[in-house]
């Protein structure tokens, strides 16, 4: 048997969150398990704190309130950088819904836009105001305490971004694996990178051997080959619905390439 | 089991209904208020077949706590229509075939009147990602994506 209570403030309803309580924000993952019968919860706890879904640029961050709907970052002009990427989660009432912190949370085939934060050096702002590096969220995402208020990123200049969902349906369709990239230049040379995939493990991960490689390198089909040659290290991908580990592993490398290259097909 | 009441707009008519804790917005339309126009698919937002128009925009009624519609405007397939007068989309999708089973239909109007009202001449491409989130399995989508620009040129007075 479920009960929900409602709080003014994400502080608050923090502060409420106990043994055997969900936060729901959107929807797409509570609801979802409640209609399949999960008993791991039998309290629904939500919020309707205005700064859930605020976004506002604090110095050289764009900060997104957890409550923020993938439709809401398509509208946004500071977040003018993660629209595409957002246009590709779901249809538009899953956009309408789905929050930027659920998908923190979001597991495999789910969670491409946790893969795009993540590839943005991503900063999780917990209600109480510790920030902790989303790569270190992620890690012990199932057993953190509390709720996540926002995530901050930084801004890219133009074109240093890059992302890319692989799918098998057309316009929509869960990922076999996501890439993101962010690709710092100093002249034709990269001179910063992070490099994270989706669906390549139990998380979203960095590909750490790859931006090693893609230091100091050019941009193009020769620069990028020592990357390319390392796509997979690191990584842990697993065999699911969508697709086996050996596939993943052997398409990865070309997803990367065209990834790093700015290839649309 | 304790229930909380819930008041909203249900296609302009105010509606009061008390909801089990933890309800979606689907139960409660069809068995607490009697609208069985929104069906149920999956229940995990892969079909499109619950959508509904929150405030105007798409949502799937199966995933949408009910209580978070208070004070909120709902609308469903059964307010398309005025009095006699079926909706150009009801009237395009008749004619044009576009409902063989007719499950996803429901899904599918909302989708495609959100779109409507947002662009009044959308392109084949914007029709196929308004309807991206709705997923049928016997008529065919060409049917449906001719059904859903008709009915656009035809509000437009584009077409008689």
């Amino acid at each position: 048997m479920l009960s929900v209570e409602t709080f003014d403030t994400v502080s608050q309803a923090s502060q409420q969150m106990r043994d055997g309580s969900q936060y729901i924000a959107g929807g797409t993952l509570v609801m979802r398990a409640v209609n399949y019968g999960d008993q791991s919860f039998t309290r629904i706890v939500r919020s309707i704190d205005p700064a859930l879904r605020a976004i506002r640029i604090e110095s050289e961050r764009v900060v997104i309130g957890a409550g923020v709907t993938m439709a809401e970052v398509i509208q946004s002009r500071d977040l003018d950088f993660l629209s595409p990427v957002a246009r590709l989660i779901g249809g538009p009432a899953i956009r309408n819904m789905a929050t930027v912190g659920g998908n923190l949370f979001a597991a495999n085939p789910y969670g491409d836009f946790t893969t795009a934060l993540l590839a943005l050096d991503g900063e999780v702002i917990m209600a109480e105001g510790a920030k902790m590096p989303l790569e270190q969220f992620l890690s012990s995402r199932e057993t953190v305490r509390g709720l996540v208020s926002a995530v901050s990123v930084p801004r890219p200049n133009d074109d240093d971004f890059r992302f890319r969902k692989v799918s098998r349906v057309k316009p929509k369709g869960v990922a076999v694996m996501s890439i993101a990239a962010w690709l710092q230049r100093a002249g034709s040379r990269v001179n910063q990178a992070r490099v994270a995939f989706g669906g390549m493990g139990a998380i979203p991960l960095r590909a750490k051997t790859v931006e090693a490689a893609l230091n100091g390198a050019a941009l193009d089909a020769n620069g990028i080959e020592r990357a390319i040659a390392v796509a997979t290290d690191g990584l842990d991908p697993q065999d699911d619905a969508l697709a086996s580990a050996w596939y993943r592993r052997e398409v990865a490398p070309v997803h990367l390439r065209r990834t790093l290259l700015g290839e649309n097909s | 089991m304790a229930k909380t009441p819930v008041n909203f707009q249900l296609n302009g008519a105010d509606t009061g209904v008390f909801v089990d804790s933890g309800d979606n917005l689907l139960n409660v339309l069809r068995r607490g208020v009697g609208d069985l126009s929104p069906k149920y698919g999956c229940g995990q937002g892969t079909c499109g077949t619950c959508t509904v128009l929150i405030d105007g925009e798409p949502h799937l009624s199966c995933l949408t706590l009910a209580e978070s519609v208070q004070g909120r405007s709902v609308e469903t397939t059964n307010g398309l229509a005025e009095g006699p007068d079926l909706h150009p989309l009801q009237t395009e999708f008749m004619d044009g075939f576009a409902a063989q089973c007719g499950y996803c239909t429901p899904g599918m109007l909302m989708a495609a009147k959100a779109l409507l009202t947002r662009n009044p001449s959308p392109s084949r491409g914007e029709v196929i990602e308004a309807i991206s989130g709705n997923i049928c399995r016997c008529t065919g989508y060409d049917p449906i994506i001719d059904a859903i620009l008709t009915a656009a040129a035809k509000m437009q007075g584009r077409v008689s």
